[in-house]
């Protein structure tokens, strides 16, 4: 079975950014809409990636494979699985939103932003598409570009030392990785398949070692304690749509490698190491949830609750049970709809007051009354409220946690107070109270635009709030192969 | 009969929907009946199935599948047996009436149309809570009420108390769910279902074990976690904190969600859980003790209160307590039974109290009232009705489900219940004297009010006169009040087929050695020997003679409250700052985890990480690569000569190998 879903869902907006750059940033108006028109190109071509998905067909699906670089036997292998297929979906329209969220904000190089989202996109499909370690690892490293080029020039004032942070962190990550893959090209007898990596056997020790190599790329990504502090002056310096597609989307990617590489390559490691990746996770919950609590600026503290909801995948993923492990991949999920709302929240009041400061408001709800019920409904996501996609995942990493070891559950489950505390808390400083300033006086409320972005991000969080089954019954073949797989060593 | 089952929680729901989002298209009016007739449909079908229920009809069967993973089926779907059935009267009774009562009550508020939206997706949650057949089911109905609570204690969120009340009640709340949270985590790890039904069938073999990790005996560790769900809820000592404040919001909501539903969802669970409570002794032990603790304790604080609703709320923590002992007691029909009573009469003192403070043009304070009576005939009527029913007095609805639980905590067999005992029957004395305090502080005496303003007011002024006379509300009000208050009378007389009759059936479970409900059943023989035997009892005493003690202070002897107070000032001190919880919350727990947070984030992350990690390799390289950065000098010879002196000190290594 031959398909080129895959290859369109990579191709057409990194094709399709083309001609927005060519036509460059003097005709606004007509950039703009052919950008939509690429990125909601981009998703209808991964839609079928759902509707044709068999679920209940174990390995990978609409696979493309094609000898790129034959004298390295370096393909370019294609296939998506029950636990990618749903990530190329968000991403795409995810990138729908940021089109339509930089619509009037960025007047700058218009043409060059719109084209850096769309690149952005193709690349991470790309990464979540890969079955070739090169492929990979090319697509990991080409996604870091546009995200240094979006924060680096149309970022707030301390933009320059925020990419550059941001770069050299994620790239010293990923060059220990590149070291691994080397290793592990060379024990499977010359090949970058990573489903040959799957089945190849190793002893302990360098199981540990390549964990370590790939933990540290990977760690950086998600981001895990201690190796977070890139992000929150990421978001702070980015614009808007760079926040949304960094926290929705570029945080999967690290733990996207955990699943696809290190659990299914390195069992024993994996086993071995992870009460440390456990600890790792339950500090990112309980520690970065204080510190969330006291962050002044609205974007920072955002971005250290994405830093711990992200706990919560990597500690899904080792406690290798079906619940943790499917209860993070909805967990990230879920994020990428909430994370990418609340930054949308943060941006709509930020084009307006051009101020991220929680000082700086009070009472916005009384001029911004639409806004605010939708704020409340994403605070609420936030904080974990059943019927809200933000309480699927962790409530089963929870119950997942509490059968592996009660203490872990209990641990995680800190969340429930730490998370409503920090969110709710800002919530009420920002938007209720009575008007603070001349400046919210003067807020306007929502306009069109914004409130379809926000309409659609909220159905999506309802929907998977009220009826997550479609979107775990799609993993269960999958994840259940994957544990399976785990379960047995590789010694 | 599966159609009658959704309509009931739906259409509140549609009804929610519809004032929340096209509230300005259909207008005050449209919001308000689109809403009532919701509510009202609602309570009609509850009726229905109650009569079908009756029948011996009982239903268990699953909407839909929510989810599935790892074994674990998660559904939703509707329980509805007796339990359930007079929940939902209850619920939909009640929250007619306080329908009703908002049109009343709220007609000059701007925020006319989301306030029915939110009574109404209340109405909503709460049905979908009682309704459900699982655990998952039952905490999304409990986290829903709780964030409608938390958006109606913050309706008026341009002052800064409300939107404080509504933040700490959603917190404390919270802290509840993490115990909840835990109790169904270890079902889901150790019964490998969240399904009422098959949990409850494995009951003894969960009680059997023993949690792998912590070593605690399964079923204890299981039954504290989840009532300490309860104790959020339900405002059991100490995560009380939040109800006080939660007066705040407009009082139509004190009465539907602080009084008589939401405030009872944790009383309800419990019985629900009868199954799992009834084995675990040590869970029963802590379930009485903590609620005699809020019974006695909350009453006390009750007595120093001014504020006409902060009076009625600390009642409604003392009762709270009564009904949470009565579980401990292994009495989940009486519990249930005062669930229902209370519901009325508080219902009644609630919108009474909302009654006078429009009247008092939104004056809260008692000390600027008295002498009502003569204005608001009929909410003095109904206010002293439900003061009399909350003090216990037969032959009212308080009477017999108060009297219930207090022979029930006596003849109770497990440690803890001697003490909730004598917690109990003090607090009768004292929920007497609170009780009576109000009617005689607010309705008799001097009239106090000439020179009231309306300044604590609940909407904030809006241009009433202030120093007109005060007159009895209108009849949308008033009505309300006279439907509530008729239950708040007779409703104790089902007494006989409720609790003794075997009305709960299979509904409740009580373990073979606790015998109390047992015992009261051979000793009860019907409605009147009861009341005559409460005449002899000592409850009826010291009700009468805390009601009694109230009428000589505010009454015959007016002036000795102030002297009483100076003379135990370290006492009403204790009371007024409700034995410091607030003070404590605020400091160390508010303040400690701010505290923490900072101190994690200076020193954690900006300190050892980006100071000395990251940052500081920066600047180490940086100083390296400046060291690095003298040698390119950019002179030819230099680079020849370093050339040369490598090649010599390379082939120097070369050659001295051999």
């Amino acid at each position: 079975m031959n398909s080129y879903l895959l290859s369109l869902a990579i191709w057409v907006p990194i094709i399709g950014a083309v001609p927005v750059l060519v036509l460059g940033s003097e005709r606004r108006e007509l950039v703009r809409w052919l950008a939509l028109g690429v990125a909601i190109a981009g998703f209808v071509v991964t839609l079928p990636l759902y509707t044709g998905f068999d679920r209940q067909f174990v390995g990978m699906q609409f696979v493309e494979i094609a000898p790129w670089i034959p004298r390295f036997n370096v393909q370019y292998f294609l296939g998506v699985d029950g636990i990618s297929v749903l990530f190329i979906l968000l991403n795409a329209f995810v990138t729908i939103l940021v089109i339509m969220a930089g619509w009037d904000v960025i007047e700058q190089k218009v043409a060059q932003y719109m084209a850096a989202f769309l690149i952005m996109s193709g690349l991470m499909n790309g990464i979540f598409a890969s079955l070739d370690a090169v492929l990979f690892y090319v697509f990991f490293e080409a996604s870091l570009i546009p995200m240094y080029i979006i924060i680096g020039v149309w970022g707030g004032p301390n933009r320059v030392y925020a990419a550059f942070k941001f770069f050299l962190y994620t790239l010293l990550g990923s060059l220990l990785m590149l070291v691994a893959l080397l290793y592990l090209f060379l024990q499977a007898g010359g090949s970058f398949n990573l489903l040959e990596w799957h089945q190849l056997r190793l002893t302990m020790a360098p199981q540990i070692l390549i964990f370590i190599a790939f933990l540290v790329a990977f760690a950086v990504k998600v981001p895990m304690w201690p190796v977070h502090t890139w992000l929150p002056d990421a978001h702070v310096e980015a614009p808007t749509g760079g926040s949304v597609v960094l926290a929705a989307i570029m945080l999967k990617l690290g733990a996207y490698g955990f699943v696809r590489i290190s659990l299914p390559i390195l069992p024993d490691a994996s086993h071995y190491l992870a009460p440390m990746m456990i600890g790792l996770s339950l500090i990112a919950v309980v520690y970065i949830g204080f510190v969330a609590l006291v962050q002044a600026d609205m974007k920072k503290l955002i971005a250290y609750s994405s830093i711990s909801h992200m706990g919560f995948v990597t500690l899904g993923f080792f406690i290798f049970n079906q619940l943790g492990i499917e209860g993070a991949l909805v967990q990230m999920i879920s994020h990428g709809f909430v994370s990418a709302a609340m930054f949308l929240c943060v941006g709509v009041m930020y084009d307006r007051m051009h101020s991220r400061q929680i000082a700086d408001y009070g009472g916005v709800v009384n001029t911004m009354p639409k806004f605010a019920a939708f704020f409340m409904l994403f605070a609420m996501a936030n904080s974990g409220l059943p019927a809200t996609s933000g309480f699927v995942g962790e409530f089963m990493v929870i119950l997942g946690a509490v059968k592996h070891n009660f203490w872990v559950g209990f641990a995680a489950a800190t969340t429930l107070i730490l998370g409503a505390a920090y969110t709710l808390w800002m919530y009420k400083r920002v938007v209720f109270g009575a008007v603070a300033n001349d400046h919210v006086a003067g807020l306007t409320d929502i306009g069109w635009r914004e409130t379809l972005i926000l309409t659609l991000l909220a159905a999506a969080v309802l929907a998977m709030g009220i009826y997550p089954f479609p979107f775990t019954d799609i993993m269960h073949a999958s994840v259940d192969n994957l544990l399976k797989h785990v379960a047995v060593s590789k010694l | 009969m599966k159609t009658l089952y959704l309509i009931i929680p739906f259409a509140p729901l549609v009804g929610a929907i519809v004032a929340g989002l096209f509230g300005k298209a259909i207008g005050r009016a449209g919001a308000h009946w689109v809403t009532i007739v919701g509510v009202a449909v609602s309570l009609v079908c509850s009726v229905l199935v109650m009569q079908d229920v009756l029948a011996g009809n009982t239903f268990n069967g699953t909407l839909y599948t929510w989810m599935e993973a790892g074994g674990l089926k998660l559904e939703i779907g509707f329980l509805v047996d007796r339990l359930t059935a007079v929940m939902m009267i209850v619920v939909t009774f009640v929250s007619l009436m306080v329908h009703i009562y908002t049109i009343g009550y709220m007609a000059e508020d701007p925020g006319y149309q989301r306030f029915f939206s939110y009574i109404s997706l209340f109405t909503f949650s709460m049905l979908m809570l009682v309704m459900a057949n699982n655990f998952l089911q039952l905490f999304f109905g409990w986290e829903a009420v709780g964030l409608v609570s938390y958006l109606l204690i913050g309706f008026w969120y341009t002052r800064p108390t409300a939107i404080y009340a509504n933040l700490k009640a959603f917190l404390v709340n919270r802290v509840g769910d993490f115990g909840f949270l835990m109790g169904i985590g270890l079902i889901a790890a150790y019964a490998g279902s969240l399904d009422y039904a098959t949990v409850f069938a494995k009951g003894n073999d969960l009680a059997a074990l023993t949690e792998t990790v912590t070593g605690w005996p399964l079923i204890t560790a299981v039954c504290i976690g989840l009532f300490i769900g309860a104790m959020g809820k339900s405002a059991q000592f100490p995560l009380h904190v939040w109800l006080p404040d939660s007066m705040e919001g407009p009082t139509p909501i004190s009465a539907l969600i602080h009084a008589a539903t939401m405030v009872t969802a944790g009383i309800f669970m419990v019985s629900r859980m009868s199954p799992l409570f009834e084995l675990s002794d040590t869970a029963l032990s802590f379930v009485i003790v903590i609620g005699a603790i809020t019974a006695l304790f909350m009453a006390l604080i009750a007595i120093v209160q001014t504020d006409i609703k902060r009076v009625v709320a600390y009642s409604t923590l003392s009762q709270l307590g009564y009904m949470t002992a009565a579980l401990g007691a292994s009495a989940y029909s009486a519990a249930i039974f005062h669930l229902m009573t209370h519901a009325f009469f508080k219902a009644v003192l609630f919108l009474g109290a909302g009654s006078v403070i429009i009247a008092m043009h939104h004056e809260q304070d008692m000390r600027r009232m008295g002498g009502l009576r003569k204005y608001m005939p009929i909410t003095y009527l109904t206010v002293l009705i439900g003061a009399i029913a909350n003090a216990g007095l037969p032959p009212f609805a308080g009477f017999f489900s108060k009297d219930s639980i207090i022979e029930a905590v006596q003849l109770a067999n497990i440690p803890g219940a001697t003490f909730a005992y004598f917690a109990l029957l003090a607090g009768v004395f004292v929920g007497g004297f609170y009780s009576f305090r109000l009617v005689f502080f607010a309705f008799h005496g001097k009239e106090r009010f000439r020179h009231a303003g309306g300044h604590h007011g609940d909407h904030g002024d809006h241009g009433h006169g202030h120093h007109a006379e005060p007159h009895e509300s209108p009849k949308v009000v008033t009505i309300p009040l006279i439907l509530l208050a008729i239950p708040a009378i007779a409703a104790g007389w089902v007494i006989g087929p409720m609790l003794f009759g075997g009305y709960f059936g299979e509904a409740i479970f009580i373990g073979g050695n606790h015998h109390a409900i047992a015992h009261m059943q051979e000793e009860f023989h019907g409605v009147i020997p009861m009341i005559l035997h409460g005449l002899t009892a000592l409850p009826f005493w010291l009700a009468v003679s805390g009601a009694g003690t109230a009428w000589f202070l505010y009454i015959k002897r007016p002036d000795l409250p102030a002297v009483i107070k100076k003379k135990f000032a370290t006492v009403a001190m204790i009371l007024e700052e409700k034995y410091g919880f607030d003070r404590f919350n605020d400091w160390f727990l508010a303040g400690g985890a701010r505290m923490v947070g900072r101190g994690l984030w200076k020193a954690g992350d900006q300190g050892l990480i980006d100071g000395i990690a990251v940052n500081g390799s920066a600047k180490t390289i940086g100083r390296f690569a400046g060291a690095v950065r003298l040698l390119q000098s950019g002179h030819i010879y230099q680079y020849a000569f370093s050339m040369i002196l490598g090649l010599f000190v390379l082939m120097t290594l070369w050659l001295g190998r051999s």
